[in-house]
């Protein structure tokens, strides 16, 4: 910095981020980026955590946001640095993840002629982003970091990307401190609540005879206070709940109306009770492809509340009868207010038919399953990680497939914040880079990569990260030594002709972490997954635990493609019918 | 989209009028057209320029088609754009102003060329430009006037056509000018 409080452009981006509240940057150098790399060298507050491959840094960034509520922050370099970054940013941009990403540009001058190591970053980050800027007048620099910052941050979150040209990072600027509002008057302004459409809705869930309760990630978006406040709805309306994917932890599941995650994989009761109810209170989750099922067959005979933060996601798929559009915080307390208004023990409806049929339904043991006498059952496997790890404070994260659905059905989440996986996007290789980020804003903290064989590949150069940084994170691979959710599919869908879903040529498990200097563990047999598992948490490092599961088994409960919610299949053994021909056509 | 099926209602769809005003920055309109494209929305229309340069604002006006659902998620949908300051429905407004502008260009010889002459007149187009074989009209109007008058251009000659697209405004009072001033000047 010189004497007339002057600095280089990157040496403001770095001060802005301090300001912003960063302590960490994920990121992987390159020569568009080098003055940034060096005003971070000079930086003492930002810790940056060198990932191997950008796509796992945007990926790490996310489970740091996911598991602490902060904004995560990456930094790559241009051209293929920029590319590699998209992935991440589209997978944050599905989930509602707020996220900045500073990437490299060619100097302007060079902007459009084809310069090495350029790329059209804003134009091909521009639908996978919620805003993104190329900044070509260094003076505007420090506006725009604390504006990302604000966007990636306010109202539904999402990444928000900055272009930054080499030669503006090393113009001269003076230094602009942030001003609190942004420039923006009608989006980032909520619209005013309701109360009128409140109090009806409150009398909609008094006089419900057969309500439910469904909600998602925004839940976990806004806030554990929001968490509480849901709770405390379901526990005064005794009515059930079920959480989609994204929602999972927010009721906590050992809370007696919790009936389990719905949709395609859901519970049971959950979807038969979506299917039955009268009264449905949506809370932060977008009716998505993978909840509702067959949309013309969708909770047919029920009135519709939905409460979301962003106005687009009321009736884009599904016409509900009640809209409020507002931080769910702040409806869920008012709505809790207005019931507590009318409320005497006779004004609510009584549930106690409801929840007897309800009961019936979860007697079917729908998520039951057999365990022999010696191969491991990958639910088996997931059950008993969880139950040797109920007391500890324990982060989940996962990559995409059978094992992701698995773990979503058999381990147990009495929190928000603690399960990160790519539900919109459906990524895999999410959940090795994202475990880093979690590990890191957790360093105390059990983090578990659930993993399949498959998904572990693609991003299993972060161990060396994980080595550098000796994150004692536990990576837990159910091998089934397929791509078990495409066998599945393939098997129910297309005449079990397995068409490129084997993994074949696996790595030894044991001797790839010994090659990075970590723990190695393999068990096959049921008699030793609970010593394996012991042995994995008891390690102080990383480990690579190699757990062979049945190869062939399904993951079911089962909504299949273009059916409702009323139309699950149980198990094997039930008599599959044949996917529709527009069923076959869905993804 | 993998969408089940749709759950629309069997509703008509109808032509719609949106106005919105946004940042007049690089980026702004390729997210407008980009959210059409990438949702598979249609766009009839479209025009834009700054009407504000101190707060450097631009009008987009904007027609296109859909159910009503469509139309709601639509706006709802450019209300998420960052630069997109407001978006209005004109058609759902009340009573609006849809005008364009065209220029045409027609070659034409002998009696075409009075009977060109004539018809721009009962149109009161102007003629910007006059050649012994061609001439150049300047016509502004609905867009149903521009097509009528181009149709009968086409009968007497071969022509080449530049059309901006609608421009639109409320009739009546009512300004926008109070919510633009909360927008500060950058
Ligand atoms: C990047 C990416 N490519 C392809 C897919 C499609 N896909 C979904 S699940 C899956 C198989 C995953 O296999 P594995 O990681 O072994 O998990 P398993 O289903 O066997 O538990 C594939 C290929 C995807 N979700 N993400
Ligand atoms: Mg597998």
């Amino acid at each position: 910095m010189s004497k007339d409080n002057k600095m280089t452009g990157a040496e403001a981006v770095i001060t802005a981020l301090v300001e912003n509240g960063v302590e960490v940057i994920f990121g992987y150098p390159g020569g568009a980026v080098l003055p940034l790399y060096d005003a971070l060298f000079k930086n003492k507050k930002i810790k940056h955590v060198l990932v191997r491959h950008e796509q796992a840094a945007v990926h790490a960034a996310e489970g740091y946001a996911r598991s602490t509520g902060k904004v995560g922050c990456v930094l790559v370099t241009s051209g293929p640095g920029a590319t590699n970054a998209i992935t991440g940013l589209t997978d944050a941009l599905m989930d509602s993840v707020p996220i900045v990403c500073l990437s490299g540009q060619v100097p302007t001058h060079l902007i459009g002629t084809d310069a090495f190591q350029e790329a059209d970053t804003t134009g091909i980050s521009r639908p996978c982003t919620k805003h993104n800027y190329l900044v070509k007048n260094a003076d505007l620099l420090c506006a725009t970091v604390h504006e990302a910052f604000e966007i990636a941050s306010s109202g539904r979150p999402g990444p928000v990307l900055i272009d930054l040209p080499k030669d503006i990072q090393l113009t001269n600027i003076q230094y602009i401190k942030k001003r609190t509002k942004i420039n923006k008057i009608l989006t980032t302004v909520l619209p005013q609540i309701d109360v009128e459409i409140i109090s009806q809705a409150a009398d909609l869930l008094i006089n419900s005879k057969k309500p439910i309760i469904y909600a998602g990630g925004g839940v976990v978006n806004a806030g554990i206070e929001a968490s509480n406040l849901l709770t405390e709805l379901v526990n005064l309306l005794d009515a059930p709940v079920t959480l989609t994917l994204m929602g999972l932890g927010v009721v906590s599941n050992k809370n007696k109306n919790f009936l389990g995650m719905l949709g395609m994989h859901g519970t049971y009761e959950a979807n038969l009770a979506m299917h039955n109810c009268d009264v449905m209170l949506n809370v932060g989750a977008r009716f998505d492809d993978r909840v509702t099922g067959r949309l013309n067959a969708f909770a047919p005979k029920s009135k519709k509340i939905h409460i979301d933060i962003d106005k687009s996601s009321i009736n884009k798929v599904v016409h509900v009868d009640f809209g409020i559009v507002g931080d769910c915080k702040e409806v869920l307390s008012l709505l809790i207010k207005e019931i507590k208004k009318s409320y005497n023990i006779k004004s609510i409806q009584s549930k106690s038919s409801w929840w007897n049929q309800i009961n019936n339904w979860r007697a079917k043991n729908s998520l039951g399953f057999i365990q022999g006498a010696t191969i491991i059952k990958p639910q088996q496997a997931i059950k008993s990680l969880y139950e040797k790890t109920i007391d500890k404070d324990t982060y989940v994260t996962t990559e995409v497939g059978q094992h992701q659905m698995w773990a979503a059905q058999y381990f147990g989440f009495s929190a928000p914040k603690h399960w990160m996986t790519s539900g919109g996007l459906g990524t895999m290789g999410y959940g090795l880079p994202s475990s880093v980020g979690v590990q890191i804003a957790h360093p105390k903290s059990l983090v578990i990569d659930i993993s399949g064989e498959a998904s572990f590949l693609m991003n299993m150069q972060e161990l060396s990260t994980i080595v550098q940084y000796n994150l004692p994170i536990k990576i837990f691979i159910l091998n089934n030594q397929w791509m078990g959710m495409v066998r599945q599919w393939q098997e129910l869908n297309h005449g079990s002709r397995y068409s490129q879903s084997y993994t074949s040529s696996l790595p030894d498990f044991i001797m790839l972490a010994k090659s990075f200097g970590i723990k190695g563990l393999r068990v096959d047999d049921v008699s030793n997954l609970d010593a394996t598992i012991d042995e994995m948490i008891n390690t102080s490092g990383p480990v690579i635990a190699d757990i062979r599961v049945e190869k062939e088994e399904n993951c079911f409960p089962m909504i299949p493609s273009g059916a409702a919610h009323n139309e699950m299949i149980l198990s094997s053994d039930d008599k599959v019918a044949d996917t529709s021909e527009s069923g076959l056509a869905l993804v | 989209m993998s969408v089940y099926q749709n759950n629309e209602i069997n509703e008509e769809e109808t032509s719609r009028t949106l106005s919105l005003v946004v940042d007049n920055q690089p980026g702004t309109l390729a997210r407008v057209i980009g959210l059409f494209s990438g949702r598979g929305y249609n766009i009839e229309s479209l025009t834009v320029t700054e009407i504000d340069n101190r707060r450097h604002l631009s009008r987009i006006s904007l027609v296109t088609r859909g159910t009503s659902m469509t139309i709601e998620q639509i706006k709802s949908q450019l209300l998420r754009i960052v630069p997109v300051h407001l978006v209005r429905d004109l058609t759902l407004e009340g009573p609006f102003i849809k005008s364009e502008l065209a220029l045409i260009k027609l070659v034409a010889d002998g009696a075409n060329r009075v009977e060109a002459l004539r018809i721009a007149e009962t149109f009161r187009a102007r003629t910007l430009d006059v050649t012994l074989g061609s001439f150049v009209f300047e016509l502004t109007g609905r867009p149903n006037k521009i097509d009528a008058f181009i149709g009968l251009m086409k009968s007497l000659g071969d022509i080449e056509i530049s059309r901006t697209g609608v421009s639109a405004i409320s009739r009546g009072d009512k300004t926008e000018t109070k919510v633009l001033e909360q927008i500060k000047l950058t």
